[in-house]
């Protein structure tokens, strides 16, 4: 009991927390963002490995840090924009093409990357985002360290989960959202175009994706590898579901999960016996109860995976 | 003279080959009502659709205040001050009456939604006009009733002048309907302007000032209500003659179903609360009621898809358990779902395929599970000879039948085996008054042969004409049965609002 | 412009479609080939003879493309009732760990002519369970199966990952996390001598026609058929939805697991977590350029199995990174979607 007190003591675990949390936070609010509007991104997963690739890459090749967050966040854009192509204009299957922007998405991160990093072996890096104490804040006794340490990508997710509140909640445009994912015939009949808005929202909801994909490489980490999303787009989906679709829940859900993974890496190293695979199978595991727990009692967007044609009812 | 709020000057729509339009011109002054009647498919909707810019008609235009109005843009229709009330409302339950409301209503991109003043508004209008409803309700919680006064808050919002509704009536009761009509000619008294789809006599001659009857698409007469009758009205709008058929005079046989005490629950929620009643071969037992009040949890519990919670079932007086949809078919129960589209067929499957799916497990039609599609072939030719069904061969995709065909493929899978008990859901909704007459021409044949009919209906004609004794369906429960002899609308209409238990006194009393 | 659903749907397109859509595929990842400054049509050149150019090419094609059968059959069968089994690459993995552990610690010694179809029934039953916990989610709680059984899928490689470091780990393999291998005995018979290609193939060849045939001929066909086009439909019509469901998905789970069975006992022997390149998410894309299809996943296997092949030769040649094979096959399912949209529906203006 006392190893378990003194993970949860340590400043360290509170500030991995954040950390962890971060990419969670962009990438379940740009899901989220997309689902208001009534459309499935499982491009997710391909998106954030895009995004983590090209931000590295841009930022190797000379730009700066935040140029590179804003490549990430552009080339998220134009996945979005794929895939609002397919789901919105086409109607196709939100799941299959979401798959479909998946498996598009992370094989072109891999190819390019492997065109300018032609051999295996350690990846080059680069200089990532360094912590920012805010002053005032991180001096105070053991939360200042964990809480106002982090670097400027974190306190921008946790800004945009409150803008994302304001927007869907506060303003006419986030009505707007809102109405198009419940009922996109009732925003038509009130002179919403559903088209423009599952657009907007799609593309939108993807660059944060790409944003999420990004802190990987500029500021968790310090260079790119295949297959280093490992999930995470999925596990934001399942958040997604765990928030009840609000952008403030979504915040508590991204830190309530990365305070479990915090706490299981901790965990791991004090754990005699218990093989190192079964820690990190929790993160899945908990995002499977998160889903089945919350599944019946979310209130779902009602027109959720429902392509919207005009005319057609 | 002056010039007349809205003018509709020769539109004309084509869909395919269809002409669903064809040189449709109609005015509308300052504070009048006027009623658009026709049948299903004579193009009412589509004429609408193209005023309020969800269609670009292909010949035409529309003006207003003598200003012509850009086509296809629903947006420039709002904001001339048309309002649409569509016959499904455009709401989202899950959203506020407020937000319902607001939508679209402001500029996208401004910093703060005015929401105190919006509500302000709402309250103002919603006094003025007598439409009570509390903004802060989240719309699924609220009554269909309800929620058709939020419709109309909607548009009212946006400072409709003209006010359009699409068969308004379809989903009301008629206490509810009353109390509409009511409401719009208060409005049209104070200076707005009313079109209003339906195909409704009654409710036309009552509440319009002038009515247009269109017929296939082509606008056939234009009369004063204070200037026709009903009779006439319903020869425009039919065209011919179509007599839809009657019941005769007969004595019904053996007690076939008898419900006693019987309860479904769904989800925990109570949707038949401890209903009887007993159905004798030969006859045709009516459920009348608005949908929505326990219809669906009848039909899926005598078609075996729902189990009760309690209470008990007698087939020809032996007590049965909960039935799955096999023993349900095979004890002789022919079955027609209240939306043919959604449970009636799988549209994507073939005809042959859907005239058997039920019983594919009978020795018929399979084999050690290898199914037999000769036979099915065979079958699905006979329905389509026996039942005129046509559109489509054995092999065709069943989508590609219209709803009165597809329907004749659902009493034909059912009827071609003679059943012995035939639960029959809205079995004529939306069909085109030829294909009603042939729906009631099978049901009145299969009750001469001795079929026990359950027929379940929100179309007071269509239980007036067809039922031997009819009960109301109302919030999950069943009234007492009355004699089809002593029923007339009015009582039925009262029956229908849930209150036979006055009806009862009265009859007491006498 | 607007779209307009086709009344009918001539059969031609439906032959056109796939051809165009990997037509479409091929020439979009021209770009990426061309801007990586490789000549483009050499570079389709040498995947072709990189594919098929020689016996042993052709018969390590024939190799690859038969685990790729079975996981596009898995998703075919599964998406063809709607029920989303983006699980296959676990399952697969599921199958082929429950092989190496069946084989090491249980049936080894039994001859082979027992312990082949038992090893095959045990993979197969283990992709099984894996999609049960998905498809009980979902009927239970109403979980959508995507996101669980895509979840399963890491928690499925971490299981692996764990045995073959742990109980099942190879004592031989100088410390690499690799499973014990299975007993000679309990390989799969190869089909040409000198090669790698197992009679694995005939087996998913003869799958593929069986599953043809059911879903053609039989009842359980006729009824997943109905469950996936309209559910509500297909129980008012008496049609065991969970049931039916629950069919399909041991159908399609089994699939999955058997192929990882089949890699295992055909071509490698043993379990690594990089069993896999990718079988179960290519398998999806098998299936829809199949467009669910039975037969067509047979052909579907084979072109992508052409490209993983061909491209590594051609990425030796070139330089071109291999990762050019999954961008062609995942653009080649994108292509098809909208090739497929196209023969539901034409462009009006």
């Amino acid at each position: 009991m006392t190893v378990l007190f003194d993970i949860m003591a340590s400043v360290g675990l509170w500030g991995a927390v954040l950390r962890i949390a971060t990419p969670l936070i962009f990438g379940t609010l740009g899901a989220l963002l997309c689902e208001r509007a009534g459309v499935l991104n499982l491009g997710i997963e391909g998106i954030m490995t895009f995004g983590a690739m090209i931000g590295w890459l841009s930022v190797y090749h000379g730009a700066d840090l935040w140029t590179g967050l804003l490549i990430a966040a552009i080339a998220g854009a134009v996945f979005g924009l794929l895939h609002s192509g397919l789901t919105v204009t086409l109607g196709l299957s939100q799941h299959v093409a979401g798959l479909g922007v998946t498996l598009f998405a992370s094989s072109f991160s891999y190819y390019v990357f492997r065109l300018i990093v032609p051999t295996a072996g350690t990846p080059p890096t680069i200089v990532p985002f360094q912590p920012i104490a805010i002053p005032g804040l991180s001096t105070l006794p053991f939360i200042g360290p964990a809480f106002f340490t982090q670097t400027a990508p974190t306190y921008l997710a946790i800004l945009i989960a409150l803008m994302m509140a304001y927007i869907l909640f506060r303003t006419p445009l986030g009505l707007a959202i809102r109405m198009t994912g419940e009922n996109p015939h009732a925003a038509e009949a009130q002179g919403v175009n559903p088209m423009k808005v599952r657009y907007g929202a799609v593309i939108a909801g993807s660059a944060l994706m790409g944003m999420g994909g990004a802190f990987l490489t500029l500021s968790a980490f310090n260079s790119f590898f295949p297959t280093m999303v490992q999930g995470r787009g999925w596990i934001c989906i399942a958040l997604v579901v765990f928030s009840s679709w609000r952008p403030g829940r979504a915040l508590f859900g991204a830190l309530l999960f990365a305070f479990f993974d915090a706490f299981q890496l901790r965990l791991q190293t004090v754990v005699e016996g218990v093989p190192y695979q079964m820690f990190l199978m929790t993160p899945y595991i908990l995002s499977i109860v998160a889903l089945a727990a919350m599944a019946r009692r979310a209130r779902v967007p009602q027109a959720l995976m429902q392509p919207y044609r005009r005319g057609e009812r | 003279m002056t010039v007349p709020v809205l003018e509709i000057e020769g539109v004309s729509k084509r869909f395919g080959t269809n002409l669903a339009n064809d040189n449709i011109s109609i005015t509308l002054a300052k504070g009048e009502i006027v009623a658009l009647l026709g049948e299903n498919g004579a193009g009412k909707t589509t004429l609408m659709s193209v005023l309020f810019g969800h269609y670009m008609p292909d010949a035409g235009r529309i003006l207003i205040d003598g200003m012509e109005l850009p086509q296809g843009k629903p947006r420039a229709a709002i904001r001339a001050g048309v309002g649409m009330v569509h016959q499904h409302f455009s709401l989202a339950s899950n959203l506020t009456v407020l937000e319902n409301v607001m939508t679209g209503t402001e500029k996208l991109w401004s910093w703060r939604s005015g929401t105190s003043a919006a509500r302000k508004k709402l309250l103002a209008i919603s006094e003025r006009f007598g439409l009570k409803v509390d903004p802060d309700a989240r719309l699924g919680d609220l009554s269909v009733g309800e929620q058709q006064r939020v419709e109309i808050l909607k548009a009212l919002y946006n400072d409709a002048r003209i006010l359009i509704l699409d068969e308004p009536t379809a989903v009301l009761t008629n206490i509810e309907a009353e109390r509409l009509f009511a409401t719009l000619k208060e409005m049209a008294r104070q200076g707005l302007s009313l079109i209003f789809i339906s195909h409704k006599l009654d409710e036309v001659m009552a509440a319009a000032d002038r009515i247009v009857v269109l017929r296939g698409g082509r606008m056939v007469a234009e009369r004063r209500a204070s200037e026709t009758s009903k009779a006439e009205l319903a020869e425009l709008m039919v065209g011919r003659r179509v007599t839809r058929p009657v019941r005769e005079p007969s004595t019904p046989g053996a007690l076939a179903l008898e419900a006693v005490d019987v309860t479904v629950k769904i989800d925990g929620v109570e949707r038949l609360k401890s209903i009887s009643f007993r159905l004798r071969e030969g006859e045709i037992l009516g459920i009348i009621g608005v949908s929505g009040n326990g219809q669906a949890a009848l039909v899926h519990l005598l078609s075996g898809t729902l189990s009760r919670a309690s209470g008990t079932l007698l087939l020809f007086d032996e007590s049965i358990g909960n039935l799955g949809v096999a023993d349900v078919v095979s004890a002789g129960i022919g079955r027609i779902p209240e939306d043919r589209n959604e449970e009636g067929v799988i549209g994507e499957m073939a005809i042959w395929e859907n005239a058997v799916l039920e019983r594919i497990s009978s020795s018929a039609f399979s084999r050690r599970g290898l199914v037999n599609r000769k036979a099915g072939m065979t079958f699905a030719k006979e329905i389509i000879g026996q039942f005129d069904v046509r559109g489509g061969g054995p092999a065709s995709r069943t989508r590609l039948l219209s709803g009165g065909n597809m329907q004749k493929l659902i009493l034909g899978r059912n009827l071609h085996q003679r059943p012995r008990i035939l639960i029959a859901a809205q079995p004529a909704r939306g069909l085109d008054e030829g294909a009603v007459a042939a729906v009631h021409a099978r049901l009145l044949e299969a009750r001469r042969q001795g079929t026990a009919i359950l027929l379940i209906s929100e179309d007071l004609d269509e239980v007036i004409a067809l039922a031997d004794r009819i009960q109301a369906i109302v919030g999950g429960r069943l009234s007492p049965p009355v004699e089809a002899e002593v029923a007339d609308a009015r009582r039925l209409g009262l029956m229908m609002a849930g209150e036979w238990h006055e009806i009862r006194k009265v009859d007491h009393a006498i | 412009m607007r779209f307009e659903r086709r009344e009918h749907r001539p059969l031609y397109l439906l032959i056109v479609a796939p051809v165009l859509a990997v037509i479409a595929a091929l020439a979009l990842s021209g770009i990426l080939i061309a801007i990586a400054g490789a000549p483009v049509l050499d570079a389709y050149w040498r995947i072709l003879t990189g594919a098929f150019g020689s016996r042993l090419s052709a018969t390590e094609t024939l190799t690859r493309a038969t685990p790729l059968m079975l996981t596009g059959l898995a998703a075919a069968v599964a998406f063809r009732a709607r029920l989303w089994n983006i699980g296959a690459e676990g399952q697969f993995y599921l199958g082929a760990i429950a092989v190496a552990a069946a084989s090491a610690k249980v049936l080894g010694d039994l001859p082979a002519p027992v312990l082949i179809p038992l090893l095959l029934l045990v993979g197969a039953i283990a992709g099984m369970v894996l999609i049960l916990i998905p498809l009980w989610l979902r009927l239970r709680f109403s979980v959508d199966e995507v996101v669980t059984s895509l979840l399963m899928n890491f928690i499925a490689l971490l299981f692996v990952s764990m045995l073959i470091d742990g109980v099942l780990k190879d004592p031989l393999a100088f410390g690499w996390p690799q499973s014990q291998s299975i007993s000679d005995h309990a390989m799969l018979p190869k089909l040409i001598a000198r090669s790698r290609l197992h009679v694995g193939l005939v087996i998913a060849i003869t799958l593929a026609i069986v599953v043809h045939l059911m879903q053609l001929r039989t009842v359980f066909g006729l009824q997943s058929r109905a469950a996936g086009l309209n559910p509500s439909g297909a129980v008012f019509a008496g049609v065991p939805l969970g049931k039916t469901l629950m069919k399909v998905a041991c159908l399609s789970g089994g699939l999955a697991g058997l192929a990882g069975a089949i890699e295992v006992m055909g071509v490698k022997g043993y379990v690594t977590t990089d069993l896999s390149p990718g079988f179960g998410y290519a398998g999806i894309v098998v299936a829809m350029l199949a467009n669910l299809n039975p037969l067509g996943v047979v052909l579907a296997a084979i072109f992508t199995a052409t490209m993983f092949v061909g491209a590594d030769g051609m990425s030796r040649g070139l330089g071109i990174p291999t990762y050019i094979a999954d961008v062609t096959v995942a653009l080649s399912l994108l292509t098809m979607l909208i090739a497929l949209f196209f023969t539901q529906y034409r462009i009006r203006r």
